[in-house]
């Protein structure tokens, strides 16, 4: 039993890889964990930043500068009364939000976030994700069907045509990124997300730099295309509530709106995580060929550490700001303990054998992390398009555009 | 869009139209709750798919009958009811009411007056159309020009609550004149404004004008050709961006507009997008316009001779000014005793409001929000 | 990559199929037999993934999962369906459709007797994971190029026909 767990240890290929459940089933779990906690830190730095944006503050009460919000808000919505249409059919009404929530986290087996950190890396491991993500399309149609009501069945069906718009452009400038994996001695390209990110080291350049501008322009398409994927703005006219119909999930009420909160979340993970592994470098140090050598390595490897430091740094600054009232003595004393334990993460990932293992992670999610503040920025800045406008941009501007982009990748790919 | 002589009336709308085959129509409700509809507005809707094929408004939700309880008000004591009509531009209303009050009486406002009218008028005005800046663009989905208007609009309220002690129903003007002297340092306040305000509608340019997705949502939604406007009667911002160089102001002046020097911006196509340039470009007019009033002021009196008891002589008169939304009238009848015998006001957006089943003929759905905001109407107005 | 439990996944697997699809035709709803197809199909896909064919079970979700059945499910959702749930199950006619279904059972059995012995064990090795795409891709663009062309000028033609049915005059 022992040996079990300890025997995959000394290997160095994914849990999935090797077979071993116990292993497979830790890494499961962290990951999940790991997606709650960003989906949660997402929720807070939403409010936080679009409040920013607006010259307001955002949430201050619950915890120092809100930090559990995120937390209020969950008991909220557990504890709010589970409505359900009389007329709904409630199989689908159930099952709806569950198919949403699966199809966005069952993407997360394949994700990289290091050479041997994924729970396992499936050969067809892009292919995986663009499947399985497709299937939260299904969820929406059902859950607007399910409500039994006008409003909510128009715009699941309005929601759904614009992701399954968007999916064609999604998935032309993903092929454009895999035919560059091709590129290399053996002519063979690969679909696994490990292998992707293995064939841009070995091609010393980043993806989104190859081919300059096509791997870019390929980047932008892509990230176009997996705003609309996600529904968020500009493109979210299905769900804003300054329209007319309300969007699909205009009947659940309580936990089940969560469940579809957290499944949006959570895919706007998966697909930043995409964008990232295919034209970003996945978990690859930034300008390994122009800052190379030790020195740069070494300066590299203590980002993580600086990051964490910085953002005590910054609970220590919002500490001294707090006001001096026998009220404010407890949030005063949450912010600096969390300001202690960032440092102390910090401080840990100074030590060296830390620092090694962490690095990958790190880039990972730090590029990740741009991606998803993006997100937020195009939330605050950007007015809606119309559903037929944003039809037209998905057919009409995207398709073509990825198109070319693929064909000219391909011609340059074998003249060059 | 179809020109008047197609022009639907609301009681054909209850039958089924002739017109198409095998459609499905919809008869939809914008209920009077609704994030969208500045105020307590019902719009019904007759759709055929995304398309609007009908509306139909249905006002009334903020009826108080201000006119009738005019009937039962002296003159003077009727001065704060004008403010709660048009709530947002309360300053205008004011002036309106005042200007015909005094012309039934054929007083006229001392030139201090008027130039203090004047300023804060147009700084009404100014407070005015950053508010449905920015409504306007939260409609449309920019959720962030809201809160920078409102912003600037605060350091606008500031000014009035320090001159009369309200920031929005100000009841700033009285007949004949003003109560209140101007307050020590009035003319610094709003020459810091001026100073402080133009980069901030440069920087709401900056976030629209350009910005490819407000360009699509409103190039080409909404258009109205200036001849129906002149034929629904619709006057302000939507005349002028349909081509109309029509402004009271120049027209026919009044409390000493002619003296001051400033354009009346026009646009062609009589779009979303034209009336949101005309108004911007008005901001910039009216900021001039305060700019010259402010470094001028005439010193005197800031009352005119005007009786205790207001009893004008028996007669009618009618007198309208342009407020921020177009042509604010009064038609005051006098029967020659202190209460006047009929009050009638001609809001702007009750008229305005006639245009949007015109403008929104075959358009979409996610139009007519947009549409609604562009007319720029205010409940209180509309029903009074 | 090693196999684990194979038989308790196989197992598994095939009987969610079966179940879901003696779902598909015994429920009254349409679309809960649209959700159990669904259940179906994706099962098949986890079994091609036991055959070493991850390329096909990853289309297999993408097209069939994620694409069909969305398209069912907008066309179910969008046709009028009382009058299809208040129609009969079953009909007078069950006796015969049972027997028919008998007879037809016992065709396939015996052929299945007879002619297991064409197709001998060939004992060929299951080829490696990591080919099934290189394969797929070789054949579909090699030696299959011409008959794949051709089915996607179908496609095509498909859409366009689609598109002009039933777009309306503006």
């Amino acid at each position: 039993m022992l040996d079990y767990i300890t025997s995959y240890l000394s290997s160095n290929v994914t849990p999935g890889q090797a077979g071993n459940f116990f292993w497979a089933t830790v890494y499961v779990m962290v990951v999940f964990g790991g997606v709650s906690v960003v989906v949660m830190a997402m929720n807070w730095l939403e409010r936080k930043a679009l409040a920013h944006f607006q010259i307001r503050l955002g949430p201050m009460r619950v915890g120092p500068h809100g930090l559990l919000q995120p937390i209020a808000d969950a008991i909220k919505l557990a504890t709010k009364e589970d409505i359900i249409p009389a007329e709904a059919d409630k199989l689908v009404f159930w099952v709806a939000p569950l198919i949403i929530l699966c199809a966005s986290f069952t993407v997360y087996i394949v994700v990289p976030f290091g050479p041997t950190h994924a729970i396992t890396d499936l050969n067809i491991g892009i292919l995986f994700m663009l499947g399985v993500s497709s299937l939260s399309v299904l969820g929406i149609v059902m859950a607007g069907w399910a409500s039994n009501s006008h409003y909510p069945l128009m715009g699941g069906l309005r929601s759904s045509a614009q992701m399954i718009s968007y999916e064609v452009a999604m998935g032309l400038a993903v092929i454009s990124a895999i035919l560059m994996t091709s590129l290399n001695s053996t002519g063979i390209g690969t679909l696994s997300m490990i292998g992707i990110v293995q064939a841009q080291q070995q091609a010393h350049v980043w993806y989104a730099f190859k081919f300059f501008p096509l791997g870019l322009i390929a980047l932008i398409i892509f990230s176009i295309a997996m705003v609309a994927e996600t529904n968020r703005a500009p493109f979210d006219l299905p769900e804003a509530e300054s329209e007319l119909t309300a969007g699909f999930h205009t009947e659940y009420s309580g936990l089940r709106w969560s469940l579809f909160m957290l499944g949006e979340y959570a895919a706007m993970g998966a697909v930043s995580s995409i964008a990232v592994t295919l034209w970003l470098g996945g978990w690859l140090r930034p300008f390994p060929n122009w800052l190379s050598g030790s020195f740069f390595d070494l300066v590299f490897s203590l980002f993580p550490a600086f990051t964490f430091l910085a953002l005590a740094g910054f609970c220590f600054y919002g500490v001294t700001r707090m006001p001096k009232h026998p009220y404010f003595r407890l949030e005063t004393i949450g912010l600096a303990g969390f300001g202690a334990v960032l440092g102390l993460i910090g401080l840990i990932l100074l030590i060296t054998p830390v620092r090694t293992r962490v690095q990958d992670i790190y880039w990972f999610l730090a590029k990740v992390a741009v991606f998803l503040y993006l997100y937020i920025w195009y939330r605050a800045t950007f007015p809606r398009y119309r559903f037929d406008q944003l039809m037209a941009v998905g057919w009409k501007v995207l398709l073509p555009a990825s198109l070319v982009v693929l064909m000219a990748t391909a011609i340059v790919g074998v003249v060059i | 869009m179809t020109d008047p002589t197609t022009y639907i009336s609301h009681l054909e709308l209850g039958e089924p139209d002739k017109t198409y085959l095998d459609t499905n129509e919809l008869i939809i409700n914008m209920g009077p709750q609704h994030p969208a509809t500045h105020g307590v507005l019902r719009v019904i809707l007759k759709l055929d798919g995304e398309k609007v094929l009908g509306t139909e408004c249905v006002i009334g939700y903020l009826h108080r009958g201000v006119e009738k309880i005019a009937e039962n008000r002296t003159y003077a004591m009727f001065n704060p009811y004008v403010d709660r009509m048009d709530y947002v531009a309360a300053v205008s209303n004011g002036l309106g009411y005042c200007e015909t009050v005094e012309k039934l009486l054929n007083v006229e406002a001392p030139p201090r007056a008027r130039y203090i009218r004047v300023i804060l008028t147009e700084l009404n005005r100014l407070a005015s159309h950053m508010l449905w800046l920015g409504t306007h663009a939260l409609d449309i989905g920019a959720m962030t020009p809201l809160f920078y208007t409102f912003r600037d609009r605060e350091e606008i309220l500031k000014i009035f609550e320090k001159y009369c002690g309200a920031r929005l129903t100000t009841h700033a003007f009285r007949i004949g004149g003003l109560q209140y002297e101007t307050y020590e340092g009035f003319e610094k306040d709003v020459k810091n404004f001026l100073d402080f305000v133009p980069p901030k509608i440069d920087e709401y340019e900056e976030l629209l004008s350009t910005n490819r997705i407000w360009v699509e949502r409103t190039v080409g939604v909404g258009k109205i050709t200036g001849a129906n406007c002149i034929a629904l009667g619709v006057t302000g911002p939507v005349l002028r961006a349909s081509g109309v160089k029509w402004d009271i102001r120049k027209a026919m002046p009044y409390s000493g507009y002619e003296q001051f020097d400033f354009d009346i911006p026009t646009c062609e196509n009589g779009d979303t997008f034209d009336r949101y340039m005309v108004r911007m470009k008005e901001m910039r007019q009216s900021l001039r316009i305060i700019r010259q009033a402010v470094d001028g002021i005439p010193s005197g009196p800031i009352m005119a001779k005007v009786p205790k008891v207001i009893k004008p002589p028996a007669g009618e008169v009618y007198h309208s000014i342009e407020a921020p939304k177009g042509e604010l009238g009064y038609f005051i009848v006098s029967d020659g005793s202190t209460q006047p015998y009929r009050v009638r006001v001609r809001p702007p957006s009750f008229v305005n409001l006639q245009a949007l089943d015109l403008m929104v003929r075959g358009a979409l759905v996610a139009d007519v929000i947009a549409v609604i905001g562009t007319i720029d109407i205010v409940l209180g107005e509309v029903d009074r | 990559m090693t196999p684990v439990a194979t038989n308790f996944f196989f197992f598994l697997l095939a009987g969610v199929t079966l179940i879901s699809g003696i779902l598909v035709i015994t429920q009254r709803n349409p679309v809960h037999s649209a959700l159990a197809l669904i259940l179906g199909l994706l099962a098949q896909a986890n079994l091609y993934l036991m055959l070493y064919a991850p390329f096909v079970a990853g289309v297999q979700v993408i097209l069939y999962a994620g694409g069909i059945m969305v398209l069912f499910l907008f066309v179910i959702m969008l046709v009028n369906l009382e009058r299809a749930k208040k129609e009969e199950q079953f009909n007078k006619l069950w006796l015969i459709g049972t027997a028919a279904a008998a007879a037809l059972g016992f065709l396939f059995f015996t052929v299945y007797l007879k002619g297991k012995a064409l197709w001998q064990d060939q004992g060929t090795a299951l080829p490696p994971e990591t080919s099934n795409t290189q394969e797929i891709g070789r054949l579909l663009y090699g030696q299959y190029m011409f008959t794949f062309e051709i089915a996607s000028l179908l496609l095509l033609v498909a859409i366009i026909g689609a598109v002009v049915m039933t777009k309306r005059k503006v």
